[in-house]
């Protein structure tokens, strides 16, 4: 018998937006704690993203992605932390010191780890 | 040196005002409510920014007011409060009476009661809690839930009581965000496998190493911040505390369980402060607290001469801004009974 796929009847299920914090997976951030440890010290100023290159010209907000990660809501991370260019102008503003940078770094590689297991 | 002082309330700024006085010579009577002196410090077990014990506070204060020039009633009722041409009458306990020259009206703030945020669940819930009780349980070191076992994961609720229209209260109370972060860091080393969430509007770190215990508290400690005013706590069946809140950064609810949550309790004018301002007819602000004559330089004049205000009855105070506002008033008072009203 032919499965009826109602979403071409315009039939969606709503995926919902609140966080919960209890299915997340915060394996990402953890790694990234561990090995940059000012990664904490963040307070969501928003210093990194308004001095962005890539901020001012797609939509890519490291602000976002740190709470994101935080929060082990990982799939707009994975979509948008390959945007960044590594230009490190974030690291230069931070008004806490925060290795911005490297926490993009740090972010791929867990991505990949996680990927394959490894994390 | 002339002049009969009476000091209204045996708190912080009472106690302080009291030894001064005393220590300049005049002849001082403290009155206190309660059966002992030292008002809200006897709740704290630990003071911020340096985590300094209530206790050796308490000890400072006793020690200021080891004075022969001061008279003490503690555990009384004022029944009567009037001014009659300089002097005031002061009837106390059904009938003593009591001439002053000036009063130093101490007489502090009461906490925000958080039932009244029912959403909240205060009164409720076995395990929310709000911070003097944290501090009690720390002081009686039993930081324990209901059930016996220690809790892993608390929530810290910012701004109860405080800047929110719904409860008559839009100042800030300026006291508890550095509060949250102290017990934050107390709870963090109290249970070593634990993760504390601060629920906040603002982080107000004003205060001289606030900012510092902040800091430290997110690279020492590993407390979350979270920024959003937490709008309702349910109870799930095996007694998991339910906490909603929009996660303002991420831009998007978030739902949170907890074992613990400690409401950030705000400041409020007291009751003993409104009974002396019915008394004598004293102003109030919109804040309820007593208005002073001027806000930069008369802070603790009011508007009956011979009347001085010391402490948290005029505003939210650390306890480093009421002793000194304390030692403002015994200023104000000597060159009252010296020069009189200018």
């Amino acid at each position: 018998m032919e499965v009826i796929e109602m979403e071409k009847f315009g039939f969606t299920i709503s995926t919902g937006r609140q966080i919960d914090y209890e299915s997340n997976d915060r394996r990402i951030a953890e790694y990234i704690l561990e090995k940059e440890p000012s990664f904490r010290l963040c307070i969501e100023c928003g210093g990194c993203s308004s001095t962005c290159t890539t901020a001012n010209f797609t939509l890519f907000s490291l602000r976002e992605l740190n709470i994101l990660i935080k929060r082990g809501e990982i799939e707009k991370v994975r979509e948008n932390i390959k945007k960044c260019m590594l230009c490190g102008k974030c690291t230069l503003v931070c008004p806490r010191g925060v290795n911005t940078r490297n926490v993009v770094v740090l972010t791929r590689q867990a991505l990949q780890k996680a990927d394959y297991y490894a994390i | 040196m002339n002049g009969n002082v009476v000091v209204i309330g045996g708190g912080t700024a009472g106690m302080e005002a009291s030894g001064q006085l005393a220590r300049a010579g005049y002849l001082v009577t403290l009155l206190e409510k309660a059966e002992e002196f030292g008002g809200h410090l006897n709740n704290w077990y630990h003071l911020f920014p340096d985590r300094r014990s209530g206790e050796e506070v308490m000890k400072y204060l006793d020690n200021q007011i080891d004075n022969k020039n001061i008279t003490f009633h503690k555990g009384i009722r004022i029944d009567n409060l009037e001014k009659n041409k300089d002097k005031f009458i002061i009837k106390i306990n059904g009938g003593k009476e009591i001439i002053a020259d000036a009063i130093v009206v101490a007489t502090g703030f009461d906490l925000f009661k958080s039932e009244r945020k029912e959403e909240y669940g205060y009164g409720i819930y076995d395990n929310v809690i709000t911070s003097v009780d944290l501090e009690r349980k720390f002081r009686n070191g039993d930081l324990k839930l209901n059930n016996g076992e220690s809790p892993k994961r608390i929530g810290i609720v910012h701004c109860v009581g405080s800047r929110d229209e719904k409860v008559g209260n839009l100042y800030c109370s300026k006291l508890c965000c550095v509060t949250a972060v102290k017990q934050a860091i107390e709870i963090r080393e109290y249970i070593k496998d634990s993760k504390v969430f601060c629920f906040y509007m603002d982080m107000r770190m004003g205060g001289a190493l606030y900012e510092e215990l902040y800091m430290e508290a997110q690279e020492k400690y590993g407390v979350n911040f979270i920024r959003g005013k937490v709008s309702e706590v349910g109870e799930s069946i095996d007694c998991e505390l339910i906490v909603k809140v929009e996660d303002t950064l991420a831009g998007r609810p978030l739902k949170m369980e907890l074992d613990m949550l400690v409401l950030m309790a705000g400041m409020e004018i007291s009751q003993g402060s409104r009974d002396v301002e019915k008394a004598l007819g004293l102003k109030t602000g919109d804040n309820r607290f007593f208005q002073s004559m001027d806000n930069h330089f008369g802070s603790n004049i009011s508007n009956v001469d011979g009347l001085f205000y010391a402490g948290t009855c005029t505003a939210p105070m650390n306890i480093t801004e009421t002793i000194s506002h304390a030692r403002s008033a015994v200023s104000e008072v000597i060159n009252y009974l010296k020069n009189g009203s200018d």
